[in-house]
Order: C-alpha cells, then sequence, then structure tokens
C-alpha cells in the first residue's frame, strides 16, 4: 500500500507531519502516475499531489522532459509568480516511492466542457484569454540559465519529426500532405530568441478556480524552442470543446491572448502563432493515430483510445478550416 | 447474399437496447466506458448507412483527379504521394472541393456532433 510509504516519507521532510490519508490514484499508464492524499498535520491537512515513475521505470519517452526537470520548471514558475502548485519534495532513494516529486495540491477545475459551461465559472471566462498571454509571457521569461537541461526544438525538426511519426502509422491521409507541404512551404525557420516552451498548454492542463486560472500543469512537453509556439497551441480548435469562435481554449480571441502577452511586455508574431496552429492542429491528428496504433499492437486495448483514432477526422476538418477555407 | 436483417438494423437494435435499458442502470465509470460503447455502435450503424454511397463519391472524384483506377485506399494512397510530392496542390482543378466532400462524409460517420462540421453544414456542404 502506497500510504505506508508516503507516510514515513513526508514524515522525513514535512515539519510535524504525522502520516498520510486518503491517497487515490488519479490518472497514469504503466510509466507515470498521479496520486492525491493528504499530510496530516497539527495544523491542518495539507492538500498533496504525487506525481512518479513507478520502481523500474525509470527512463523518460523521448519527447518527455523527465519528471526531476518537470519538478524544477514548476518551482521556477512558482518562484517567477506564474500560477503553479508548490513542489514540497523531490523523491529520494530512501522515499521507496520510484522517481517522482510531490507537490502542493491546488483546488480547481481541469474539465474543459465544465470551465466553458458551468455558471462558476462565469465571471471568470471573459478574461481568461488575456490572463492566459499574461502567463505566457511570464513562463517564456523564466531565466535560461537556470533551466534544467531540456532538448531543443525549432519548426524545421518538428516538421521532419511530425512527418516521420505520420509516415510510420502507414495512413495515407491526403489532408494531412497537404498539411505537411504548407507547414514546409511556411516554415519560419529559427525563432529571434529561443525560449521555455510549455509544449502542451492548453485546456485541460489548467486549474481554473472562479478567479480565473490557478496553475499550470504537465510540463513533460517542455523544451527549449520558439515561444510562439506555445500561443498556437492553446489556439488549437480541439481545445475549444465547440466554442469555435473563442480560439484560445473556448475562451476568447486571439487579439485578448496577444494583448495580455503583450501587455506583459513580450512581442507577438501572430503569423508564426498561425503556423504553431496548424502544426498543432496536425500535431493532434497524428497523435490520434498513434492512439489507433497502440489500440491496435498495444496492451491498451480499450474502446477509448479507439475511439481517439476515430477524431483524427476533426483535425482533418479543422486543416481544411485553416489551409483551404470553403466561401472566402 | 445474406440473410436479414441487416447489419445496420442489428447495430442499431444493440445499441437502443445498451441505451434505454441497461444504462440507466449503470454509474461510475462503468457509466462512461457504456456510453463509449454506445457511441462505438452508433458510428458503426452510421458507418455501415453511408459507405458504400460516399465511398463511390470519392472514388470517382478521384478517378477524374488522378486519371487512374483503383480501389478507395489504392487511389487514396496515390493522391497522397503526388500532393506529398508537389504534382497536385490547392491550385489543382477540383482538389479543394474533393477534399471538402471526402472530409465532410468522413465527420458524417465520425463525428456529426463535432462543431466545425455543424458551421460547416450549415454552408450548405
Amino acid at each position: 500500500m502506497i500510504e505506508a510509504e508516503l507516510s514515513r516519507s513526508v514524515r522525513r521532510w514535512c515539519k510535524g507531519a504525522t502520516g498520510v490519508t486518503g491517497a487515490a490514484k488519479l490518472s497514469g499508464g504503466a510509466s507515470q502516475e498521479t496520486w492525491r492524499f493528504d499530510i496530516t498535520h497539527p495544523d491542518g491537512e495539507i492538500g498533496a499531489i504525487l506525481r512518479r515513475s513507478p520502481k523500474g521505470y525509470g527512463a523518460a519517452p523521448t519527447r518527455a522532459a523527465g519528471l526531476a526537470a518537470e519538478a524544477q520548471l514548476m518551482q521556477l514558475a512558482f518562484e517567477a509568480g506564474v500560477p503553479s502548485p508548490r513542489v514540497m519534495h523531490v523523491l529520494v532513494p530512501e522515499d521507496d516511492l520510484g522517481t517522482g516529486f510531490i507537490m502542493q495540491r491546488v483546488e480547481g477545475e481541469t474539465i474543459a466542457r465544465k470551465i466553458l459551461r458551468d455558471d462558476q465559472y462565469k465571471a471568470a471566462r471573459p478574461h481568461l484569454a488575456r490572463q492566459i498571454g499574461g502567463i505566457l509571457a511570464g513562463l517564456h521569461r523564466l531565466p535560461k540559465n537556470r533551466l534544467p537541461e531540456l532538448r531543443s526544438r525549432g519548426a524545421t525538426q518538428e516538421i521532419s519529426e511530425f512527418e516521420r511519426d505520420y509516415r510510420s502509422l502507414n495512413w495515407p491521409k491526403p489532408v494531412f500532405e497537404l498539411a505537411l507541404r504548407w507547414l514546409r512551404d511556411h516554415d519560419p525557420g529559427p525563432s529571434t530568441e529561443t525560449t521555455l516552451v510549455h509544449g502542451d498548454f492548453r485546456n485541460g492542463n489548467l486549474i481554473i478556480g472562479a478567479d480565473g486560472v490557478r496553475a499550470v500543469l504537465d510540463w513533460e512537453l517542455a523544451h527549449l524552442g520558439d515561444p510562439m509556439e506555445d500561443l498556437g497551441w492553446v489556439c488549437v480548435n480541439s481545445w475549444r470543446f465547440g466554442e469555435i469562435d473563442r480560439p484560445v481554449g473556448g475562451f476568447g480571441t486571439r487579439e485578448e491572448l496577444f494583448a495580455g502577452y503583450e501587455a506583459a511586455g513580450r512581442k507577438v508574431d501572430p503569423e508564426r502563432v498561425k503556423f504553431w496552429e496548424v502544426m498543432g492542429t496536425l500535431r493532434w491528428g497524428i497523435m490520434c493515430g498513434g492512439m489507433m496504433q497502440r489500440f491496435r499492437e498495444g496492451p491498451d486495448h480499450s474502446m477509448e483510445r479507439a475511439m481517439i483514432g476515430r477524431r483524427a477526422s476533426e483535425t482533418e476538418i479543422d486543416l481544411l478550416r485553416l489551409l483551404a477555407p470553403r466561401g472566402s | 447474399m445474406q440473410d436479414e436483417p441487416t447489419p445496420i438494423e442489428l447495430t442499431k437494435s444493440v445499441a437502443d437496447f445498451l441505451r434505454n435499458d441497461i444504462a440507466p442502470l449503470i454509474s461510475g465509470h462503468q457509466a462512461f466506458k457504456l456510453r463509449v460503447a454506445i457511441n462505438i455502435l452508433d458510428l458503426v450503424t452510421r458507418q455501415l448507412t453511408r459507405e458504400e454511397g460516399s465511398d463511390a463519391a470519392e472514388v470517382a472524384r478521384l478517378r477524374a483527379l488522378l486519371g487512374m483506377d483503383g480501389s478507395v485506399t489504392d487511389l487514396n494512397r496515390a493522391l497522397a504521394q503526388r500532393i506529398a510530392k508537389g504534382e497536385v496542390d490547392l491550385a489543382t482543378p477540383g482538389l479543394a472541393e474533393h477534399l471538402w466532400a471526402t472530409t465532410m462524409d468522413k465527420l458524417a460517420v465520425d463525428q456529426p456532433n463535432y462543431a466545425s462540421y455543424k458551421r460547416e453544414l450549415g454552408r450548405g456542404g
């Protein structure tokens, strides 16, 4: 039972803590898990989250930054005032919990449909696009000399990588070919500055409350690259959950996002943002194909995974809307 | 020729049974999975209903575009290759219309509630 290991661990590094209760697994595959639990403390319970690779799962997949890097990035973000959970402890061998870290739990909602529809978030919604612009500006300004070691990826490399992923699926899709051609023809080349890029900044990875964004999660795809990538990815239609006229996560307009970013003292290149939106749409489409492949060949023979495979066509219509709009 | 009822009628009967009789009895994660299962049966029913017609139209368009014959899979592979080589692009007469028609037919099966699809359907496509 994980509670025994967690109790032993918190007693060592959390002054006054006597143990933990209510450990429950929130999500995760074989190699990476997320648990919630409460630390019992004389000053009151402390809500916490464990992100870990269980023992025996040391190596991270090639694109992932790794849990140690994730912890470091979240801590840096927290210190810089970017909404982020406070990292409480990075696992050490004595914890006997595998590799990973423990962070303070931030209460709020991550389910996009609720954030976009429920009354509770009604007052926050009109401000979210602009707020997200400010958060991304803060994130892109994190000091490079304090970042952990991260892979570096520009537009040209990303196109090649996605093309390779797509070809390995052996899944001929004329719309994807068209998008790949468009990306090659519109490759903006190296960006004038390279910054930290979150890599998966979107609806679902943001904890939102009635007061707005409370935390940015899931830094596992963080890398060094073109900051406009994050602005394009958050505009991909797949994260609008039906609110297709509000490009920024279904919350608001690109203009609001850009205004928030520039108010925080950083410059937007709208052409590059559009490039990364097309790239992001194709990226999600290829990921759907990857789900189909894992459903077919891999251990996860689930209905959910099978159905995500059939969502590639959503990205095809979105790519056509971007690249060959009708009636224009 | 196989006997009746048709596959369309059969999958529809199972989906209706799960939706009307079983779903009200189930809760929690199993209810979520049941909804996914019903969605799959609905998708299969739509595909069985529409595929023959949409594939025939797709093949006719592809033949005209490519000037060759073959199965719908072969023709799609050929079109994908020609786009990759740059021999065919959005300036090619008929390509954009073909991709739009094909994609709309796919969405009609995969995700008829997808907002982009509903918007484009409203444009008379």
